[in-house]
Formats: C-alpha cells, structure tokens, sequence
C-alpha cells in the first residue's frame, strides 16, 4: 500500500476511468470464449484521458506513464491471475535468515530490447539509482529498508534488510529494473529513455506523440513468449465525452467507463454486438478525512456522528449507481486480510444528533446549524478537481450533513495546489480523497504516528499506540495467519475510532471491442494476460506491415 | 524614408511591450500562492529537508525573485524557456515548439473560413441595411457567437460522427496507415480531420467581423466619394466591391492584428474536445500541474506572437495607407 | 462626437418615453430588450418560480426525462433541472454584471485618466492596454483561477480585470475629443477642478458608449463562465450555474439531453439578447443616425 503513495493519489485522481492493473473480484458480463488457436496480428486502441510524462517506471507519477512503462519493462517477480507472487525475470528466490534476506535466480537469456544481455548487474543499478537521494522518485520508501544489496554473478542477485520486511518480496516488481549499460553515469532525469524506453517487456517502444498518441509494437523477443497483437496505440483524448464517442465511431478498443456510460450508455444492441463490458472492485477506496487536530474532529463522538449521517449507500447509488461496495475501512472486502465484523455506520441521522448532542453541539440560535461555545459547526472539505464522482459525493455529503445540522462547504483545488498549500501545511479541516490499494496489508506509512510529519501521508494526524504496535508488527511478521490477526485488529480500531469516514470502494468498468479473445477475469482484474489477446484473422481491423 | 525610420520608431516601440509582457508573464505565475514545486518531490514520505533544498536549488527557487526573472529573461532572449518541472524535464521550448504549428494551422484556417464568410455578409448587411437580410444575418450571427463553443462541437461530433459517420469524431489524422498515404491523400486527411474544428473556432468570431464590415460600410457608403462615383453613373457592384469596400476593409488589418490572442484562447476548449495537440492542451495541462516553466513559456510565446501580428498589421496598415506614418495618427 | 444624451435635458419623463419608443422601434433591439427583461424577473424571483429546492438530492430518481414533476428533467444527482436553471439565472447574470461592472470601473478609471491627463500618463496607460491585449485571456484567466479559489467571487474579478481594455480605449477617444470641447473649456475657465471637469462634465457625456460596450460585456462574461466551467475552473456545485449545468450535461449526452439542451439554449438566448440590446443601444445612441 505505500508503494508508490504519490502514484496512489494520481491514480484514483484524474485516472479512476482507466483504473485497471491489480483488481479482484472480476465479475465479468460475458465471458465465452471457445477454445480457439489464437493467431497473431492487429492491434489494439486504447483510450487516454491524460498524456503519459515519464516512461521510466521509477520517475513516473501518473497512471498512463505506469499503463505504458508496465508492458515495456518487466520486474524480478510480479502478480499473477490469482494475485499471488511469482517470478518475472526472477526465475526462483531464497528467503533466508528469517526474512532478512533474500536470494534472487534470474533467468538466463533475457536480453534488453537493444540487444544487450540482462544480468543482476541491471538490478543492482536500478536498486542504487532508486535509492539515490538524487532521482527524483516516488518509489525509494521500501527499498531504503535495504541494508545491502549484491550481484555476486550475472545471474544472482541478493538483498539484506535491515530487519525482517513482510513487504519485502513484493517491491520487486517493475519500478526497479533499469538497463545499466544505456543508463550508468547519466543524469537519469534527462535520459533518452524518458521519452524512448528499452525494456525486456512485451512489448517495444515505437512512437510518442505528444499529447497524441503512444504506439507500441509487439516484442517478437520476448522471454514469455511474443504477444499476439501487433501493435498497442494508446490515444489521448482529454475530453471523456469525445472518448465515449470516439468509441462509437470505433476509433477506439478499449477505455474505462464511468457508471453512467456503464448502466445508460451501452445497453445498445450496437454494443452488445460490437463490445464487451467487464466491473470488478477495484483497488483503491474513497474516504473522508478529518483533520484530527481540528478542535471540532478531536472529538470521536463528532466523527462517528458524521459517518452516522452520511448515507453511504445512497452514495454508491447515486453516485456509483450501484457499481460499487461501501468501505467499512481500509481495505477492500475481498482481500484475505479484510475484516468484515468491524463495527459499522448505518444511516441514522437520529444517532447522529444525538452523538452530537452529547458532544456539546446543539443549535443554540435557532438557524439551523448546530452551535458550541457561539460556534457554529461550519467547516470546508477539500477536494480535487477533475473528479465527477468524488464532486457528486462531496455534493450528496454536504446535503445530508445539513439536515442533521453541520454546514459543509465545499471546495475543489486544482491538485498540486491541494498537495503544496494544503494538505503539507495541514491547511484543512476535511478531505475527500482516495487511496490506491497494494497487495499487501502494510499501511505503516498512512496510520503510524511517526509519520505526521510534514509531507507524509499519515495528514490527518492519526495517533494511537496500539495501532503503532501492531502496524510494526506487522511488517515484521511473515505467517500470513499471524498477520492476518494483526491487521483485524487494526482495522476493528480504525472502525471504531472513524478517522477517516470510509466510503466506498469503487468498479472497474472497462469496456473492449468484442473481436478480442482470449480475455479471462481474474481476481488480478482482466490485463493481466494481456499478452494472450487474439484477433481471428477474418475479424482483424487493422493489419500492420 | 518615411517608412523605414516609421518602422524603426515601431519596433522600438515594441521594446517596453516585450518586457511587459515578460514581467506580467513571470509574475502572474509568482503570485500564486504556495510554491512551485516538482510533484515528486511532494507527498513523499522519504523527502528530507535536505532534498528539498537540493530540488529547489536545481530549479532556482532558492534565488530572489528578481534574480529569477533575470535569468528566465536571459534564457527567453535564446529560446532557452528552461525545462519543465513535469516528469519528463523537458526542454519548454520543444514543448512549445512542436505544438504550435498546428494552433497556428487552425487559427489560420478558421480566420480565413471567418473573412470568407462575414466580409461578404457585412458588406450585404450594409447595402441593405435594416432589411430582412440585415435582420436575418444579425441574429444568426449573434447565435454563432451566443453558443457555447463546447456544445456546439460536442453536437456536430454527434451528428457529423457518429449519426452520420462522415467525419472522424477526433484527432489530426488516420490512427493507421498515415503514413503510407500519397500528399493528396495525406491532405484529404487533414482536411477531414479539421473540418470540424476549424469550424467550431470560427463561428465565434463571426458577429465581431460581419458587424464590423457592416458599420465600416456603412460608413463609406455616406463618402462623398462614394455619391461621386454614383454620380458617374458606375455600375453598383464596381463602387461597392472596388471603391467602398477597399476603404472600408482598411482598418481591417489592425483588427487582425488585435484577434490572434482571443483565437489562441479559444484553442484551449476546441482543442481539448477534438483532442488535438496544440498550445491551448499544453497551456491546460501546464496549469493543471502547476508546470510553471512551461506557463511562462506559453503566456510570453504566445503575447510574442501577438505581438509580431500586431506589428505586421501596423506596417502593412502604414504601407497602404501613408497618412499613418506621417504620424497624422498621433491627433486622432 | 454628438451625443444623443446632451448636457441640459428639458424634461426628463416625457424624455425617457421617447427614448424607450425610439428603442422599441427596432424588433431586434426590443427582442433584446424582453429576453434581458424575463431574465432579470426570473433571476430576482427565482425563490418564487422555482418549484423545488435546487439542491435537493434525491438519488433514487436521477437522470430522469422531463415529466409533469420535473418539467425539465433531473440531472445525475436527482435535482430538479428547471429549480437549477431558474436559480442558475442568477449566478450567471451576476457574474455577467459583476465582471463587467468591474471591467467597465477600471477601464473607465484608466481611459479617463490616459485621455484627460494625456502625455506620460498616456502612454503608461495605453502601453499597459497593448501588453494586456497580447495575452489571451482565457490564458491568464487560467492561470490566475486555477491557483486561487475558484470561488465565484474570484471568477468575477479575474474575468473583470482581464476585460478592461476595451473600456479604457474607449473612453480614452471620447475624453480625448471631450475635454477640448467649449463646454469643457467653459467649466476650467469657472475654476472647476479636474475631479469637478471628469465626473462633472465629461464623463456624463462619454457615458452612451460605455453602457453599449458593457451590455455588450454581459453576455462575453457569461460564456467566459462556460468556457471556465467547461474546464472545471468555473462556478462550482453545487451552486448551479448554466455553465457548470452545460458542462455536466455533456458527458451525458446521448441520454440526457435535457440536462445541456436547456442550459446551453439559456445561455444562447441571454448573451444573443444582450448582444441585441447593445447592439440597438449602439444604433441608438448613433449620432449619424440622427440626420
């Protein structure tokens, strides 16, 4: 879950509409594919709302950049279907020393799309250039829990942690890889490989243009097995409106698409024939935040009144229009570490106003806005631009607060501006935001009191001692039953004191042209065998020279 | 003579307006609260204060103000605009640079399909002046301008699209195959692609340069000169189209001139819709980022541009008209 | 210049009838005149005309067609659409007024100085005029909301300090070719003090193309608004605006047109009414009209 922590923000932001890697729960429409042989050729479009930035996965901050990055590079182990870890290049790995250390086989006869041979020593290049205090990146914070890190031969690669490390293995997927020999002595900022990337992926860099469009082509190469398709395009199109249609003029195979487009839009026998649709939860959840050193949230009983208030169903109704789950805390209810017998919050204004009565908050002067100490309970959510869905439920929220008495005003800021004068400055009494969900519990970096500092995620300024403890714990445990009852726990506690109003966790709704086979919904989502989409050859649109 | 040293007196005239402009430029985007920083460098739980001064320090934020502009002017004088504070640290003139032909591509066109349509309205609208023509136009003008240029876009995307799929829904040209194409195909293709766009940007403009043409009209036609040529019994179509209208589109030149910025601006919203990379995406993109490189950059290279179109004017003003640089304009 | 208002009217009901029936006499221009006048009623009376709260939520009946209950349909949070768009007159007429009156202030200020004063403070002003007409608006407008609060209250300034220019060119001709009139000469000679000679003597005759210029202003601010909407940077919700409607409409429409066709005609019709208005007042005050 702290992997890439700026990355999360950027993900749920502006890209909740092509939100698609590590997702469960696929509950796919349609699903019936014949066992066909599949065959190669043709290419696929897929719609962009934003232009990726950086193609260098450990520089990279937005979701596009990752989308494209993800099949050009690969990592020493990776998520399969059933989102469990397994090797990439990494061919096996030791875990020894009780978790402090671990031993990486790579595979041999990897070679960089340049020709060049792979070796550890392109590992252990990516590891220093990560853990540079130089690059700019967003990804260093597991990877500085590394004591030493060796490439004893070109096939061995060897890490020692500081302490045991349960996130350990996971964190080393594809953001760390980089190819030395194009790379080392360089200023990695100003690389070629920002804009021109060579990876050991499936798929190799052809052209960007800017703001455009990015064309991929197939790696015939590549270690596991060429792709079927020949070509990835990827097109840039701001405006979401213009996407839906360009989908229906087929200038595109696949975009993700709000609830509206999903449930209204096409149920058309036009894209019944043309297209299939899949939903599954997706990884990330959508929360209310209080600023907990605000005079009015210190109180728990205040915090518990608001998530009484809030009618979290309405919510997905409205707002999700049902393509959604209601999040009881920070984790998605599918994962195995979820804990569903945490304490809940029903709609019941009536509770709310009596928590808040008893919190000292009653309406004094009769206007309609519950008063303490001639202070009426008046303060301002803050939330992104550029968000539909999170503007409805900053909208539904403010009117079902009103009617038990609190007056919310909202207020959208453009992003950077959120982060820099707000968030950092703990300029704010509330936030609707969301976070991006991993694959692993770990959630010190967002709930341990050590990190309310400045610029750290845990903004809100949660502190409680036994959930210190017990996220220490569990990032030194590695017996998934044990971690398990760390992280109930922690989340009985969260439920119980409501520093974040946790609202829902929403679908992934992407759609693809029907003439793509081979597509098979997973827990991991449907992109995980991406490379295993085929066209049969009479139904190929576009035929590449 | 008169002209050269006219046009020496207006290029250095220019000279306070360039650096205005920078000024504005700069500070416009230092008046914003907070500070610029790079997106990765915030929101990271491993940043100390430390890397924080050393980011700053790489991007010059650590200098006084005034020290920074002096710098970014320095670099402006070389086309060096500085790199962009987005991830892929960009030279900001390339950004600029590669986007701008096609804004200028469509700016032009739209600007022609405008003179092409209201030059003729207007000068109809006169000679009729007050008739049903007269009427008609107006309000038709009026609605072009009173329409939202998003909805209308979003409404031809649908209908010439999608209901009648004869034009592509967005981009420049053919997601395949461009490539191969021969230049009469290419072109076909771009045209295609542009129809739309060019035409969303223009109706706009329309009412300001019919209404224009229609009272400059108005105004000649009431010359002497004009009864005179009446008078000497010239067919009607020759003293409108030759005498009246050649007088009438004079001050035209200077209007041109005045528009370019007001049909750059209107880029940001056509642009956006039909997806087209151009100077108004950048300009969206760089203020939603907080990419303040490539803000100044696109705010100076763009009141630059105006600039040089305004001088254009000025001069191509001054050589068909010789009592401007007389200086008989300074008692107007 | 003649002016149609000149400096000593002799009685002014009988006066102000002529000039509505003068006004009146061109269909557009009377045209101009009602749709401006059923929008200033709607906007004041929008308390009374609407028929439901407009920010009522109501997630079980969302995006539905226009019906006897909602005449206009609802929009994707279950609002009434035709509540919206009566309250929604309200904000965008009041940042079409406000913008304008803020344009219409700082430009009469800086023209009537740059053409009273003339000389340096000419030049100054006027050079100023020539770099702030450079910049696309819609850039700086941008740029400058973007960083603050998109708060109505912003969105008019910004909108207001980057529409002067105009004015000030304006007013600047007419104080240029005022303040050498004989009754102006007149006043100086009396002793009149130059606050006395501006807001005295001349401005009171400069005021005919100033009014046309900001009815003309009211309709640019209120698709300046849209376009700002259409980004995300305008009025936000929930606080409806005819922008912020169209622009949620957009997205929907295919399958809710009754959520852009109406707003987006709401604007259509105001600006084009305004853009009459000030079209007819232009002709109006026109002194070669007046042979």
């Amino acid at each position: 879950m702290c992997r890439g922590s700026v990355s999360s923000f950027f993900q749920i932001l502006f890209f909740l509409a092509f939100f698609i890697h590590f997702s469960q729960d696929c509950l796919a429409e349609e699903d019936i594919v014949k066992e066909e042989r599949p065959v190669y050729g043709d290419a696929i479009v897929v719609g962009s709302i934003g232009d990726a930035s950086n193609l260098i996965p450990m520089l990279a901050t937005d979701a596009t950049s990752h989308e494209i990055a993800g099949l050009i590079y690969n990592g020493l182990v990776k998520y399969d279907k059933d989102l469990n870890l397994v090797g990439d290049l990494a061919k096996s790995w030791e875990i020894k020393r009780g978790g402090k250390e671990i031993v990486f086989h790579l595979r041999k006869g990897v070679r960089w799309q340049d020709g060049v041979p792979f070796t550890s020593k392109d590992v252990l290049f990516g590891f220093k250039t990560i853990t540079d205090p130089k690059t700019p990146t967003a990804y260093a914070g597991d990877f500085l829990e590394v004591e030493k890190a060796e490439a004893p031969d070109p096939y061995t690669f060897r890490v020692i942690y500081k302490e045991p490390f349960a996130p350990a293995l996971s964190s080393w997927g594809d953001i760390v890889v980089l190819p030395e020999h194009l790379l080392k002595g360089k200023d990695i900022t100003k690389s070629d490989l920002v804009r021109h990337p060579v990876g050991l992926g499936p798929f190799k860099f052809r052209l960007w243009k800017t703001q455009e469009r990015i064309d991929l082509d197939a790696n015939p190469d590549y270690f596991d097995g060429r792709p079927y398709l020949d070509r990835y395009i990827m097109r840039i199109i701001p405006d979401p409106a213009t996407m839906f249609m360009e989908l229906k003029a087929g200038g595109l195979d696949w975009m993700g698409l709000s609830p509206v487009q999903y449930k209204r839009q096409t149920n058309t026998p036009f894209f019944r024939k043309n297209f299939r649709k899949y939903r599954y939860l997706s990884f990330s959840y959508t929360y209310l935040g209080y600023n907990l050193r605000h005079p009015f949230f210190k109180d728990k009983r205040v915090r518990q009144a608001i998530s009484y208030a809030i009618d979290k169903k309405e919510i997905i109704r409205g707002v999700l229009l049902g393509l959604g789950v209601v999040a009881t805390g920070p984790y998605k209810p599918d994962a195995w570490f979820y804990n569903p017998n945490v304490k809940r919050y029903p709609y019941d204004p009536k509770r709310a106003r009596r928590l808040l009565a008893e919190a000292g908050w009653k309406d004094i002067d009769g206007d309609g806005i519950l008063d303490k100490d001639g202070i009426p309970f008046s303060f301002t959510v803050l939330t992104n631009q550029g968000n539909s869905l999170r503007d409805k439920t900053a909208q539904i929220i403010q009117y079902r607060l009103r009617q038990v008495g609190l007056e919310m005003k909202i207020r959208q800021l453009e992003w950077t501006a959120f982060i820099n004068d707000f968030i950092d400055k703990r300029r704010f009494e509330a936030v609707i935001l969301g976070w991006t969900l991993g694959q692993d519990p770990d959630i010190f970096d967002i709930w341990h009191s050590s990190k309310t500092g400045s610029k750290q995620l845990n903004f809100i300024g949660y502190e409680n001692k036994e959930v210190d403890r017990l996220l220490v714990l569990g990032r030194r445990t590695f017996d998934r039953e044990k971690r398990k009852e760390i992280y109930y726990r922690i989340q009985e506690i969260l439920a119980e004191d409501q520093p974040y109003t946790f609202l829902y966790v929403p679908m992934a709704l992407p759609i693809i042209h029907a003439r793509f086979h081979g597509i098979k919904p997973a827990p991991a989502g449907i992109s995980y065998n991406f490379i295993r989409w085929w066209v049969p050859k009479n139904e190929q649109k576009y035929i590449i020279p | 003579m008169g002209f050269i040293s006219f046009l020496l007196k207006r290029i250095l005239g220019l000279v306070p307006t360039f650096f205005g402009i920078t000024l504005i430029s700069f500070f416009v985007m230092h008046l914003a609260p907070g500070e610029p920083m790079s997106l990765q460098a915030d929101f990271n739980p491993k940043m100390t204060p430390e890397m924080r001064q050393r980011l700053r320090a790489q991007y010059g934020l650590d200098k006084p103000l005034y020290v920074q502009y002096a710098k970014w002017l320095k670099g402006l004088v070389h086309l060096d605009l500085g790199r962009s504070f987005s991830p892929d640290r960009r030279k900001v003139w390339d950004k600029i640079s590669e986007r701008l032909p096609v804004t200028i591509l469509i700016n032009f066109l739209s600007m022609l399909l405008i003179l092409a349509v209201s030059i003729p309205l207007g000068v109809r609208a006169a000679v009729r002046e007050n008739s049903l023509f007269d009427q008609v136009t107006t309000v038709l003008v009026f609605l072009a301008y009173a329409a939202p240029a998003f909805w209308v876009a979003l409404l031809l995307m649908l209908l010439f699209g999608i209901e009648w799929n004869l034009l592509p829904v967005s981009g420049l040209h053919s997601l395949m195959g461009y490539d191969q194409m021969g230049l009469f195909e290419k072109v076909l293709d771009w045209s295609k692609h542009l129809i739309l766009p060019v035409f969303v940007s223009a109706i706009g403009g329309l009412a300001g340069f019919s209404r224009y043409t229609r009272s400059s009209m108005l105004e000649v036609l009431r010359q002497d000169y004009i009864t005179t040529a009446r008078a000497k019994g010239l067919p009607e179509r020759v003293v409108i189209y030759r005498h009246a209208l050649r007088n009438a589109l004079l001050p035209f030149i200077t209007i041109l001139g005045l528009s370019i910025p007001g049909l750059i601006g209107g880029s940001v919203i056509f642009e956006s819709i039909f997806a087209i990379p151009g100077v108004g995406q950048l300009m969206w993109s760089a203020v939603m980022a907080r990419d303040y490189p490539v803000l100044m950059g696109n705010l100076v290279i763009v009141a630059i541009l105006t600039l040089l179109g305004n001088l254009l004017a000025d001069v191509g003003y001054a050589a068909v008209d010789p009592r401007i640089r007389t200086g008989l304009q300074e008692q107007e | 210049m003649e002016t149609a208002l000149s400096s000593t009217p002799i009685r002014e009901g009988k006066r102000w009838q002529k000039t509505m029936l003068e006004l009146c006499s061109n269909p557009l221009t009377l045209s101009g005149l009602v749709i401006v006048g059923i929008l200033v009623f709607t906007a004041i009376f929008a308390p009374v005309l609407a028929p439901y709260d407009p920010q009522r939520i109501d997630t079980y009946h969302i995006l539905e067609a226009p019906s006897s209950a909602h005449l206009l349909g609802t929009d994707g949070l279950g609002r009434d659409c035709l509540s919206r768009l009566i309250f929604g007159a309200r904000i965008s007429l009041l940042v079409g007024f406000v913008a304008v009156g803020i344009a219409t202030a700082v430009g009469t200020v800086l023209g009537a100085l740059a053409g009273y004063y003339g000389k340096w403070v000419d030049s100054v002003i006027m050079r100023f005029v020539d770099i702030m007409l450079c910049f696309p608006t819609i850039f700086l407008i941008m740029a400058v909301i973007a960083f603050l609060e998109p708060s109505i209250w912003n969105i008019m300034i910004v909108i207001g300090l980057t529409g002067w220019m105009g004015v000030a060119r304006l007013v600047r001709a007419e104080f240029l070719s005022l303040k050498k009139r004989d009754f102006v000469l007149a006043s100086r000679i009396c002793g009149a003090s130059d606050l006395q000679i501006v807001f005295g003597e001349i401005l009171p005759n400069a005021i005919a193309p100033i009014l046309v210029s900001a009815t003309l202003g009211v309709g640019g601010a209120i698709l300046t608004e849209s376009a700002l909407s259409f980004l995300g940077i305008g009025v936000q919700p929930p606080t409806p605006s005819w922008g912020n409607m169209l622009t949620e409409g957009k997205d929907n429409l295919e399958i809710a047109w009754w959520l852009s066709v109406f707003p987006g005609l709401a604007i259509l019709v105001t600006v084009l009414g305004y853009n009459l208005l000030g079209e007819g007042l232009r002709d109006f005050f026109d002194p070669r009209k007046k042979r």
